[in-house]
């Protein structure tokens, strides 16, 4: 018999990161009530991560928007439906590239600053002297950061599609030559507010929950060295983007 | 400060121990820490615990505040095992447990004076006033009134820990426990902290438990030392009693000397073979 324990597989680490990470889900939860009273600091990491995300979301979604307007320009040309450019346009930002791109531009931005930030508070024992000092840091340090992610996403979203629908309609409008009472026209008439918008919003509430429980939970459990943050802060946009696109995934099939 | 004794704790005597650790065993990463150790600390008194450098000080001390929990044995504290504690009742546990952390762990996002008033804050509904004297008292008494509004980044290795000390005092604590406190201070400053430690000691009559090395600051600070080396108590008794060295652990322990029980060379394997020398003489 082999009497030296065998090392568990990457599957095996794999899935029990996974359960962690749910584990850890529950524990934040637990924790909300009692971060309540730390209202203000709640407040806090929604301006933090909320400008701290605002100009790249915006940039974006503008390049985004005017390539989509470029893009569809020419495909809609094809049969002759450039008058639906704003509607096709709105419902591709709205609907998905809106809520995905902004969960993937929030993880990297400040996904990873939240990661660094709670690893850098583990490496130099704060959270554990908040223990010591009868303060649950998951109610004061990691709730409120969770919390921030899913109320900013939803704002940094709607932020993504405005700038994207005025990309797009630079250039399809401004440059291109389309109507613009036929692009702004068409795109109210097609875009239903509840089937569209809503469920756009939806999405984007999710991914921020996902996004943030990976980055704070990455934080929270990473090994308290310098390499064991820069691994950490790795493996949230890693897994932040694939969570993402697989939850955007199966809510798209179901909000359908 | 407010008096919140554990429930069926009240009116314990001066002459109980406040803490007593029975049969504590510990093994981490497959190296025995602590191998079956008993020890009591007394209330109102100052107790030193010394020991070579990885000999598990500080994790004696995680035991004790429940911060990790032993494999085996019992801590006691007010009567309470705090291993037994849920996190509810840890917290109330700690709330009554000042703790300077060997590294001060001091919040890096927060002022000086927000550092020591953060316990304050948590856990007490005071006016700002009162904060404010609070904690301008602790900082004075550690020689940092006027250093209340730098950030952490701004201070010296000693100045950090003389602030983690007001932290660890500013809500008068039942225990108080000193995780290497003298590390990075000038004589000076060793001396006024020196006088904080006996103060409180004398004045509010608070059981502090002391980890340091520096032989002749424990001397005069503690009313008993506790010598922990391979896993267990190798000596105990008053500082001047140890000082005298009269057994092989505390001869060499307290002359500083290379040759004895504690060992200097963390275990390797043998010089001269790992040097490539082994051969030679051949």
């Amino acid at each position: 018999m082999n009497a030296v324990r065998k090392e568990p597989s990457r599957f095996m680490v794999g899935v029990a990161q996974i359960g962690a990470c749910g584990i850890f889900l529950l524990q934040i939860l637990r924790a909300i009530p009692a971060s309540l009273r730390y209202i203000g600091e709640t407040a806090r990491q929604v301006w933090f991560v909320g400008s701290m995300s605002l100009v790249i979301i915006m940039t974006c979604g503008l390049f985004v928007g005017m390539v989509l307007g470029l893009q569809l320009y020419y495909v809609l040309s094809i049969f002759g439906g450039t008058a639906a450019l704003g509607t096709v346009v709105s419902l591709s930002l709205y609907r998905e590239l809106g809520p995905v791109v902004t969960a993937l531009l929030f993880a990297g931005r400040a996904g990873t600053s939240i990661t660094a930030e709670i690893g850098l508070m583990r490496a130099t024992d704060q959270l554990d002297a908040m223990e010591m000092m009868a303060v649950d840091p998951l109610a004061f340090v990691v709730a409120p950061r969770f919390i921030a992610g899913i109320i900013a996403m939803p704002i940094l979203a709607c932020v993504f599609n405005a700038m994207g629908i005025f990309g797009a309609h630079l250039v399809g409008v401004s440059w291109l030559g389309l109507d613009n009472g036929t692009f702004w026209s068409n795109m109210t008439s097609s875009v239903d507010v509840w089937k569209d918008v809503i469920n756009g919003l939806w999405k984007s509430l999710a991914f921020g929950g996902v996004c943030a429980l990976i980055a704070t939970f990455q934080g929270y459990t990473t090994a308290p060295t310098s390499e064991g943050v820069a691994y950490a802060t790795t493996r949230t946009v890693v897994f932040s983007s694939i969570t993402t696109l697989a939850i955007d995934f199966v809510m798209t099939a179901f909000l359908m | 400060m407010i008096d919140k004794s554990l429930p069926g704790q009240e009116g314990k005597s001066a002459g109980d121990p406040l803490i007593r650790i029975t049969g504590l065993s510990t093994v981490l990463n497959g190296k025995t820490i602590f191998d079956n150790i008993s020890l009591t600390i007394p209330r109102g008194k100052i107790t030193a615990v010394m020991g070579p450098s990885g000999t598990g000080k500080t994790t004696l001390m995680r035991h004790i505040t429940g911060q990790l929990a032993p494999d085996a044995g019992e801590i006691l504290i007010d009567g309470v095992s705090v291993t037994k504690l849920d996190r509810a009742a840890l917290f109330d546990l700690r709330e009554r447990i000042g703790y300077l952390f060997q590294n001060s762990a001091l919040l890096t996002d927060f002022t000086v004076f927000e550092n020591v008033a953060f316990p304050l804050r948590q856990h007490l509904t005071l006016p700002e006033e009162l904060v404010r004297d609070i904690v301008l008292t602790k900082l004075q008494a550690v020689g940092l009134r006027g250093a209340a509004e730098l950030m952490p980044s701004e201070l010296s290795g000693g100045m950090v820990r003389r602030v983690a000390l007001a932290r660890a005092i500013v809500r008068d604590p039942m225990l108080i426990i000193y995780d290497e406190p003298f590390v990075g201070l000038d004589p000076v400053a060793l001396n006024q902290i020196l006088r904080v430690i006996r103060l409180l000691n004398e004045t509010l009559g608070v059981t502090s438990i002391l980890v340091a090395h520096e032989l002749a600051a424990v001397r005069r600070a503690a009313d008993q030392i506790y010598l922990i080396a391979g896993g267990k108590i190798v000596a105990q008794g008053g500082p001047e009693e140890l000082a005298r060295g009269d057994t092989p652990w505390t001869k060499q322990f307290f002359s500083g000397e290379a040759d004895g029980p504690v060992p200097f060379q963390y275990p390797a394997p043998d010089y001269a073979t790992q040097l490539g020398l082994a051969g030679d003489k051949a």
